[in-house]
């Protein structure tokens, strides 16, 4: 008999019944709200004179519409500050509970979810945002909604699913020390291309995925959804169970390790059969740029912006020029000869802490170029700035001519005030490069946080491995996977307060004794299965 | 939710693969908190050569005219064609509320992205995915006064040629949009099994169920 991959033990220990029709209905652990997806749900309830079903199964954060400036003169765009004030109304109404936009613990809602330990391994977790994928990343069945399925779920806990098939990409070997997550996902996303992974759970593995800290592996399957799944995976190992640890809403104490039992056979089995597996070489993924406006459409800073006309597919062709004419790009330019007018480093992506710390350690002692406009650096949550001030990240930014900013969603898809002109160019380290994104004709360029930083420091984009070569640096900081130097100090269940003793953090170590240390933590045998018997389809990139 | 049985309807063909749901639906309009008055905004950016504000009044905003929406001959189109991939990106239900307030009824293309598939049936628009080669064929097939009809209760796509195409759907999605059925309601018939569910898992997993306070 063939074992059982992760997704499937998740599906299975979730399913309620089944319909005669053969639809499942799948129990929801856990329900984040946000602003923009949720007033029509609430309305819905209220016209069926429906309650919620489990009041504290949701946690409510307002993210998408906060300014990250001048908090104190509240939303001055009065559409805006109607859809914050509803779901501060919603909440009230409802009983559930809120990090309203003076919570310190206020934040991106995929940030501040798995900050307080409201995620845990093995929960299936909803949201009306398509990067819900990001929770996967805790051994987690998560995955984006619509507006009304969250209303499904408010009144029932509950959701009516149809199961998805089981991909597994293994990123085997080791990564150049420049190339984070970020890399890896937009990688993969270029390998499989946007739909790749439509109809798919995809589960991640292999050493390099093992090698990742926790905020690495959020990145990763916070992308899953730019390359078509709904939902991403990663097994549970040591890293997990540390991260969560001492989380304000995990469980503590004895407690802890009674669930951490169960936690730790939250694993894809050694012989589970796979739909489909991709296999990619680490060691083959430089840091990537995206030059379109589409994810897949990426490649490594070295390389050359494409030419249509290599492209025998008429659809691809089609697109590729359209996104070129778009992104005012030429056909065999230098992806580093492009310049920048801003740059934004944040995001569900890419605000946690393990990110400011990478993209600090570019900026270290320098400027920004002068022809850069601006440089947004916006913090996840409250709890990730909070951390980030006390290890004098602001510093570093704002000495370089940054701006240090509010948690929330900014610029990543700009509903707030924070977005780009009509033809201004950005290095973003969020997820989604389509048109308009980031502000009515802006063009967008996806990159790693470190990346980013390094764009804003030159003006164009640079190969940062290039950049090491020439001035060697201190590996970024390697104690995120170590759990507690890196949890912000407010994540207690105690009521928030102003932070405690500003805690130095721990020397880093070189990033190949790090290498060796989480190696060693993760369960090889379950990062890597041996699915021979399930392989329908193997691709070895 | 509004039923949908069988609609008789030109065609508005969108030649554009990967249409992700912020071209769809750009995120300023997001900020309502209706479910309604979404169609005048459907496509703002291709379909307007201004940017778009919510609540502006767009009868007097500069058209493109190259946008297939705009051309006369496509007016009260309630039947999308499209091209792989459509509906990417962000889980917006304003995408396929956008979509319905315009008009359209029924869209076709080779492969939709999951969440927005999803979302479609929940608003009694109807998505129908036909394999690449016979969109293709209805691209070159839809010039304009092309109509099409389509049934779902037979399943079929009738088009102005008088050939009929058959799609699959899910039988229980099916008869859901067919009745215009209230998915919560059918879903608290369940109530007792998710009560029993509930009880064996705080026996088994109690930290599930911990008070967000």
């Amino acid at each position: 008999m063939t074992g059982i991959t992760l997704y499937d033990k998740l599906w299975n220990e979730h399913l309620v019944c089944v319909e005669p029709d053969g639809s499942a209905l799948i129990y929801i652990d856990r329900q984040l709200v946000h602003e923009v997806t949720s007033p029509q749900a609430f309305e819905g309830l209220r016209l069926a004179g429906r309650k919620p079903w489990r009041i504290s199964a949701n946690l409510a954060v307002v993210d998408h519409n906060v300014p990250t400036t001048d908090r104190n003169l509240g939303i001055a765009d009065a559409v805006s500050r109607l859809q914050v004030e509803t779901l501060d109304s919603n909440c009230a109404e409802f009983g559930i509970t809120e990090f309203g936009i003076a919570d310190p613990r206020q934040g991106i809602v995929h940030v501040i979810g798995p900050e307080q330990g409201a995620i845990l391994p093995g929960m299936t977790v909803v949201c009306g945002d398509s990067h819900t994928s990001t929770h996967g990343a805790f051994g987690a069945l998560a995955f984006g909604i619509g507006t009304s399925e969250v209303e499904h779920v408010l009144a029932t806990q509950c959701l009516v699913q149809r199961k998805a098939k089981n991909m597994l990409i293994l990123v085997d070997g080791q990564t150049e020390q420049e190339v984070t997550a970020k890399d890896i996902a937009l990688a993969i996303i270029g390998k499989i291309g946007t739909a790749g992974g439509t109809g798919y759970s995809i589960e991640f593995g292999g050493d390099a995925v093992r090698a990742l800290s926790m905020e690495g592996r959020m990145t990763l399957c916070n992308m899953a959804i730019e390359g078509g799944a709904r939902a991403g995976l990663v097994g549970v190992d040591e890293t997990t169970i540390d991260y969560v640890r001492g989380r304000a809403f995990a469980p503590q104490g004895v407690a802890f390790e009674q669930a951490a039992a169960i936690w730790r056979e939250l694993r894809s089995d050694a012989d589970a059969a796979f739909d489909v597996v991709i296999e990619i070489d680490a060691a083959t993924i430089k840091p990537q740029v995206t030059w379109g406006t589409s994810p897949e459409m990426t490649l490594p800073v070295n390389a050359l912006v494409p030419d249509p006309e290599q492209e025998s597919d008429p659809v691809k062709k089609e697109s590729m020029a359209r996104a070129l004419l778009y992104m005012d790009l030429k056909p065999g330019a230098h992806i580093t000869d492009i310049r920048i007018d801003k740059v934004f480093v944040g995001s569900c992506t890419n605000g946690r802490i393990e990110d400011l710390r990478a993209a600090a350690e570019i900026v270290r002692g320098k400027k920004k170029a002068a022809s850069v406009k601006q440089v947004l650096i916006v913090p996840g949550s409250g709890l990730v700035k909070q951390q980030a001030e006390e290890e004098g990240l602001d510093r570093i930014f704002k000495d370089a001519g940054f701006e240090w900013r509010d948690p929330g969603c900014s610029m990543c898809l700009a509903m707030n005030a924070d977005r780009l002109e009509p033809g201004e160019r950005c290095a973003s380290t969020s997820n989604r490069n389509f048109e308009g994104r980031q502000g009515y004709g802006g063009r967008t360029h996806l990159v790693s946080p470190a990346m980013a930083a390094a764009a804003a420091i030159y003006g164009h984009f640079v190969d940062i491995s290039a950049l090491a070569e020439k001035s060697p640096r201190a590996p970024t900081n390697p104690a995120s996977s170590n759990g507690h130097q890196n949890k912000p100090k407010l994540h207690r269940r105690a009521k928030p307060s102003v932070a405690a003793s500003a805690k130095p953090k721990p020397a880093a170590k070189s990033s190949e004794q790090t290498r060796q240390k989480q190696k060693s933590a993760g369960n090889t045998s379950a990062s890597k299965p041996q699915q021979e018997k399930g392989r329908k389809k193997v691709e070895t990139v | 939710m509004k039923p949908f049985r069988k609609i008789h309807s030109r065609v508005v063909p969108l030649d554009r693969a990967n249409v992700d749901t912020d071209a769809i639906i750009p995120k300023q309009f997001l900020k309502s908190i209706r479910r309604t008055g979404f169609g005048p905004y459907l496509f703002d950016e291709w379909r307007y050569q201004d940017r778009g504000e919510p609540d502006m009044d767009c009868s007097n905003r500069p058209l493109n005219q190259d946008f297939v929406l705009n051309q006369p001959v496509y007016r009260n189109a309630e039947v999308l064609l499209a091209r792989e991939n459509f509906g990417c990106g962000s889980s917006r239900e304003h995408a396929p509320w956008a979509l319905a307030d315009y008009g359209f009824r029924a869209i076709i293309a080779p492969s939709f992205a999951d969440i927005f598939y999803n979302n479609c049936f929940k608003n009694g628009v109807l998505p129908i995915i036909l394999d690449s080669v016979t969109v293709d064929r209805l691209f070159h097939e839809c010039k304009p006064g092309y109509t099409l009809t389509v049934d779902l209760a037979e399943q079929s796509i009738v088009t102005h040629f008088g050939e009929t195409i058959h799609f699959d759907i899910d039988p229980a999605r099916k008869h859901r949009l067919l009745n215009g059925l209230d998915d919560i309601a059918l879903t608290l018939r369940h109530a007792e099994a998710i009560k029993a569910y509930e009880a064996k898992r705080v026996s088994e997993a109690h930290w599930l169920f911990v008070d967000l306070k």
